[in-house]
């Protein structure tokens, strides 16, 4: 039954890689960028939490309302300011201008929240579950969180499928140069797939920040998971996201069942297992190059 | 009165290649314009430096009495200029109807909308909702010009529309264009296929090599001349 | 058919039959490249008789900075011209480390022998994870090849008989009496980072470097002209891998406690790639400049603590937006120079003045 337990436990957690990696996928497939600091930008996000939660004592899911269109502007200027200028068929410029800003950030957060271990207090919400058998308990908070993660899907989904700006966005990435001459500003648009992407990246920096202790240097490690999630999952696909997340969730609930010290690698290796099988990951679509 | 769109001594590079050498153009509102010209002439070039997507090195675009150069491609929807670009360019992921809806991105106030579209070319409506990755080249071709109507231009560029298509979906295609030239769009077609350009266009001018080889109207060009205009014997 | 500018084209001479047509032969060095190499290895003659007339401290600081000059060369081999842009070249260096320790203290073999088994161990690994990462491309291989640094981090972590997490010693240099210890590190890491320089220089001049340089050019272009992009990534991969583990080795030849945060740290990498981004990415003297300017940099901000890194990482930022090809792109800009001979340039054989480059 503990097995059972850990598959569903496992589940839940892919709700939070979910969150994670539904930003770096979305930046991916838009603009071809893979951003090496979208880890640090949730830790970011986490810690805006924690100031605010600090000065003003609010519960942390309140202060979600001020950090996502925080990070919603932070993402547009980000990208209009900066990435936008590294765009282009060389991936080079985007992956050290990327990596530069990830080791920016970590340290300039060192520097004034020190490498503490933080934590969001969301109060009675993070403790309690629901009892399914004598051996299986789904807390509230992580099924809030895949809640969430699906919700946020979704919206997203709808979002590219039916609306001017969605069909706007899929059109710049099939072929920049025609959606200009259709009169889209690839500029503008890229800069708002930055922000939306940042945005859920704020969300699932504060729920990160609830479900477990931060600090700083913890960014490399999301990074990493958001990365596997998307790949297992898929390139190009969102709801293959969702399903990259639960898998690399149910890996390192399960291996945790074999070896506590092992979740991790067994995420790990289930994602190079996946790499060296099925490239494409699960539900991919072949990117054009 | 002023001409709709006036080129004043366009010169074009590609990094260090010239393309176009002091190239001038007149076209008023309303008339459709044939540019003709072997390949590699700069004809396509042309229509770049109309539509934004190349910054000529000298000369000026006037657009209603406006300078363009500076002004972005896609500020230039916006102004009433579409193009419908060589070899397509639909986008490949979205359907026929999602393309269209692109086209409008950027709409002004005018007459076309998918239902528009649609009539004007028919053999679109079955196929709205398959993605424009499985078209023909022909079905394309349509999709590419509808979509392009879809912002209402005022001038509408259309560069290569017969290429790699067969003679009889050409046919069919230039059939539509004084369908759209009747709703007062001013065209300019770029074009290899001679036949089909002078049969539409009132006005016709040649280029060779970058420059300017021949002016005039259909009716009053000898075959020996657009000839040698064309091929520089 | 002469040119616009007067120059006469390639077109103009019939070819013979052997390799080169008929009037030209290919030129490697210039000028500024004889007066380079000759500046290069006499810098090393005076470098090498350091442990004469240096200190202890000195020499320490010389190896270090020949090891990240070693790294720095193999990771701008890896992306400045096979188009590889990994994170995870910590990988090796932990390897090299933990290969050191292993083949000196568990087997015996001299320590400053193991050195270099352990160089030819990291290559030999480095081919299952280059055949593994490869399957992905741009941004994503470059995250890919940090998880394949984290795993192989985790592997050696949870392994006790490695010294698991608090990493083991290298007893084995406790043989040697102090001085002579710091000499044959010394010597050693002089070798490896001039070696690289060598290494890189060598691959550039050979088809392996005419294929890599095609290939970063235009890939789909290299491979129309015969180019087997996989194989020439692959080899350079290699030659790299092995070459930075045996870097890695170097370093803890001198630091003698290997613990697995540390020789696994992303941080290698990230010195790896502001030195490269900084001193001009793509060159055989970018990684020479960017060295020495790291090295100046570390020593000046030492005192702002956590603060140097963010001034390295906005410099390494906005270098490359602005000046992508580094420090030594822009000296290039105000007088164009070659410091080691490896372009190859068209001369004509009798008569001067018809030069046509084709780097």
């Amino acid at each position: 039954m503990e097995w059972v337990n850990a598959v569903v436990q496992g589940i839940l957690l892919g709700g939070v890689f979910a969150l994670f990696a539904t930003g770096l996928s979305l930046a991916f497939g838009i603009m071809r960028l893979a951003n090496l600091a979208h880890g640090t930008l949730a830790l970011l996000a986490a810690f805006i939490a924690y100031s605010i939660v600090d000065a003003t004592g609010v519960n942390p899911l309140v202060a979600l309302v001020a950090v996502v269109p925080i990070m919603f502007v932070v993402g547009y200027v980000l990208e209009r300011g900066l990435l936008n200028f590294t765009l282009g068929s060389d991936p080079l410029p985007a992956i050290l201008v990327t990596f530069g800003l990830a080791v920016v950030i970590e340290n300039l957060l060192l520097e004034h929240y020190s490498a503490d271990a933080r934590g969001l207090d969301a109060g009675s919400i993070e403790s309690a579950s629901i009892h399914v058998t004598d051996d299986i308990a789904i807390g509230w908070f992580p099924l809030m969180t895949l809640a969430v993660a699906v919700g946020v899907l979704a919206i997203l989904y709808m979002l590219f499928a039916h609306t001017r700006a969605g069909r706007a966005f899929r059109a710049i990435s099939d072929d920049r140069e025609t959606g200009r001459l259709m009169g889209i500003n690839e500029r503008h648009y890229y800069a708002l797939a930055m922000g939306i992407a940042l945005a859920t990246v704020a969300i699932a920096g504060v729920f990160l920040g609830i479900r477990t202790t931060f600090s700083p240097a913890d960014g490399n490690s999301q990074l990493l998971f958001g990365f596997e999630a998307v790949i297992i999952g898929g390139l190009g696909s969102l709801w293959g996201t969702l399903a990259g997340g639960i898998i690399l969730g149910v890996a390192q609930t399960v291996g945790a069942e074999f070896e506590p010290g092992w979740s991790v690698l067994t995420g790990h290796l289930v994602f190079l297992a996946v790499l060296a099988l099925r490239p494409n990951g699960l539900f991919g679509k072949p990117v054009p190059a | 009165m002023s001409a709709l769109l006036e080129l004043d001594g366009i010169d074009a590079h590609y990094g260090q290649l010239q393309a176009l050498f002091g190239v001038g153009l007149a076209v008023e509102e309303g008339e459709t314009v044939a540019l003709i010209g072997a390949n590699g002439a700069g004809k396509s070039t042309l229509l770049h430096t109309i539509a934004g997507t190349l910054r000529p090195s000298r000369g000026t675009v006037t657009f209603a009495g406006s300078p363009l150069v500076g002004v972005r491609a896609d500020r230039r929807v916006g102004l009433g200029i579409a193009l419908v670009p060589e070899g397509r360019r639909l986008f490949p992921s979205l359907t026929v109807e999602e393309n269209l809806l692109v086209g409008a991105h950027r709409r002004r106030s005018g007459p076309w909308n998918v239902a528009g579209v649609f009539d004007l070319l028919p053999l679109l409506h079955p196929l709205r909702d398959r993605r424009a990755a499985y078209l023909s080249g022909g079905e394309q071709q349509a999709a590419a010009i509808g979509r392009a109507l879809m912002a209402n231009p005022r001038l509408l560029l259309l560069d290569e529309v017969s290429l790699g298509l067969a003679p009889a979906v050409v046919k069919h295609l230039y059939a539509a264009l004084p369908g759209i030239a009747a709703e007062g769009t001013t065209l300019v077609i770029v074009e290899q296929d001679i036949g089909q350009a002078l049969a539409v266009a009132q006005h016709v001018t040649c280029l060779l090599e970058g420059r300017v080889s021949l002016r005039g109207r259909p009716g009053e060009l000898t075959h020996e001349r657009i000839t040698t205009a064309y091929f520089g014997m | 058919m002469t040119r616009v500018d007067g120059t006469a084209s390639v077109l103009d001479t019939p070819r013979a039959d052997s390799g080169s047509p008929r009037g030209w032969r290919i030129a490697r060095w210039t000028p500024e490249s004889r007066v380079g190499v000759a500046v290069c290895v006499a810098a090393l003659w005076v470098l090498a008789t350091l442990p004469d007339w240096g200190t202890s401290s000195n020499m320490a600081t010389v190896v270090e900075i020949m090891a990240l000059l070693a790294m720095a060369q193999m990771w701008n081999l890896l992306a400045g011209f096979a188009g590889l842009v990994s994170i995870g070249q910590q990988a090796f260096i932990g390897i090299g480390a933990y290969s050191l320790l292993v083949l000196a203290d568990d087997h015996g073999i001299d320590p400053f022998v193991a050195v270099w088994l352990a160089g030819l161990v990291a290559a030999v690994l480095s081919v299952p994870i280059g055949v593994l990462a490869f399957r992905l491309r741009g941004g994503y291989f470059a995250i890919g090849t940090w998880v394949i640094a984290q795993v192989v981090f985790l592997l050696v972590t949870n392994n006790t008989a490695l010294g698991g997490g608090n990493g083991r010693s290298l007893l084995s240099l406790g043989d040697y009496d102090r001085l002579t210890r710091e000499d044959y590190t010394f010597y050693t890491a002089l070798v490896v980072g001039a070696g690289a320089v060598l290494i890189v220089v060598m691959i550039l001049r050979s088809r392996l470097g005419l294929a890599l340089r095609a290939i970063r050019d235009d890939e789909a272009g290299a491979r129309g002209a015969g180019v087997d992009v996989y194989r020439a990534r692959l080899a350079a991969w290699v030659i790299a891998g092995g070459w930075t583990g045996l870097a890695g080795g170097v370093v803890y030849l001198q630091r003698l406690n290997v613990q697995p945060t540390s020789a696994f740290s992303v941080q290698w990498t990230a010195f790896m790639i502001f030195i490269v981004v900084i001193g001009g990415l793509g060159s055989t003297t970018g990684p020479i400049i960017g060295t020495l300017v790291f090295w100046v940099l570390r020593d000046q901000l030492t005192d702002l603590g956590g603060w140097y890194l963010i001034v390295l990482g906005s410099i390494a930022v906005v270098m490359a937006v602005l000046a992508p090809k580094g420090i030594y792109g822009l000296l290039n800009r105000i007088r164009p120079f070659q410091l080691f001979p490896v372009q190859r340039r068209l001369r004509r054989r009798r008569r001067a003045r018809a030069e046509v480059s084709a780097p």
